[in-house]
């Protein structure tokens, strides 16, 4: 039996507060971000822009490609979102899925005062579009570069059910700045990948306390990959792209440059750490090992005395 | 992929204004469906692309006993799906009708 879906009288206040967003759907997490009614979808599900690949491959479509954009209000400022469906095919790019962000991207750079949230949610390049899909990844990783060299913020939102992987994990790494919560994974090759090429002996893919200390949202923040860590509720987002808009500095050489300087510090730092654990520990932290079972609001504390990846980088 | 229409006439046309709604997602076991509020009268109609082929007397009885009971008079479906059960693809569609029903633009 199924019961009637009745209307809860909670106000969108109140669901933004208490839904996860990882359990959210793309759509209902943009509902959930942007102020209240505010969000207008560009290449609706109605237009049925869909893949020109999958049906060679009798493979069910998505109006959508699996991917929201449009622009919205947070706060009262506009600012344009892209919200991928990690339930639908992993998340993954496809060359509709891509042609959305890319164009999304282009129009922030034309205009340049719009900031661009992504709300990540993927495995990477949709296996059965390939070179269309790897395509889209450069040509959104060049895309962002050139939106950020005009003067625009790109920030990336990543607490999705898919994490933020693959051609995902390279986007992720060119955008402003980036806030995850717990749930939310960031890397380049998967576990599962990293296994079948490397061995059990270097990766155990299985042992999810692993993979979630290595790729999970808590490490990527005390490495500083992620600026801000947040819990995982919709309005733990709003609240963190509220606060990395605020944070944002001009782009250009010399913040790469300090970027590679850090990346470079990071490796010379942390190099010959074995697990991450040791990096927890070398950076600081008393009782390295309790870091994942820290609740959130202990573990914010946690990192804001370990300090934020310094301003002059990303 | 089996691609299935059916046409119906409802009872009555559907409340509400909106033009277009959506819910559900293409995931194993899920569907999306879309509906527009496009056709003339009471008629309704389903456009149904599904990856589980030989289903359509399923489908055939889960259409006619949504119809019955929400009478979608003027609305136009398009489902992508992913192999949802008969239950799931009853609940989608009520959602979206509730959807479309709602206030709004």
């Amino acid at each position: 039996m199924t019961a009637p879906i009745k209307h809860t009288a909670q106000s969108w206040a109140e669901r933004a507060g208490t839904t996860s967003f990882n359990e959210a759907s793309a759509r209902t997490r943009l509902e959930l971000l942007l102020d209240a009614g505010s969000f207008v979808e560009f290449i609706g599900p109605e237009q049925r822009e869909v893949s020109p690949h999958l049906r060679i491959f009798d493979l069910p479509e998505q109006f959508d490609d699996g991917i929201v954009v449009g622009r919205g209000r947070l706060n009262g400022s506009t600012v344009f979102v892209a919200a991928q469906e990690g339930r639908f095919m992993g998340g993954a790019f496809g060359e509709v899925h891509g042609a959305k962000l890319i164009g999304l991207l282009r129009a922030a750079r034309q205009i340049k005062s719009i900031p661009v949230l992504i709300l990540f949610d993927t495995g990477g390049v949709r296996l059965q579009e390939a070179n269309a899909g790897e395509l889209a990844i450069a040509e959104i990783m060049r895309a962002v570069m050139e939106a950020r060299t005009a003067g625009v913020k790109v920030i990336g939102l990543i607490g999705g059910r898919s994490g933020c992987y693959g051609g995902g994990g390279l986007i992720a790494g060119c955008c402003s700045a980036l806030a995850v919560s717990e749930p939310g994974r960031i890397a380049v090759s998967g576990p599962e990948v990293i296994e079948t090429n490397r061995g059990v002996e270097e990766f155990d893919s299985r042992d999810r306390a692993l993979v979630w200390r290595t790729m999970g949202g808590k490490h990527r923040r005390l490495l500083g990959a992620a600026d801000v860590f947040t819990d995982d509720t919709v309005e733990g987002f709003r609240d963190a792209a509220l606060e990395l808009l605020g944070l944002i500095e001009p782009f250009g050489l010399d913040r790469l440059k300090a970027e590679q300087v850090r990346l470079a510090d990071r490796l010379r730092s942390f190099g010959a750490c074995a697990d991450a654990v040791d990096i927890w520990a070398a950076e600081g932290v008393a009782h390295a090992e309790m870091v994942p079972e820290l609740p959130a609001d202990q573990f914010i504390a946690l990192a804001n005395n370990i300090g934020r990846t310094s301003r002059d980088a990303r | 992929m089996e691609d299935l229409s059916f046409q119906h006439k409802a009872r009555s046309r559907a409340g509400g204004s909106k033009q277009t709604a959506i819910i559900g997602v293409v995931a194993s076991g899920n569907l999306e469906v879309l509906v527009e509020r496009v056709l003339p009268g009471v008629e309704c109609r389903l456009e149904i692309k599904t990856a589980a082929t030989g289903f359509g007397e399923v489908w055939d009885a889960v259409v006619a006993d949504f119809v019955e009971r929400h009478s979608p008079g003027g609305l136009k479906f398009s489902i992508n799906d992913g192999g949802a059960r008969p239950d799931t693809v009853s609940l989608r569609l009520a959602q979206a009708v509730r959807l479309i029903e709602e206030n709004g633009q």
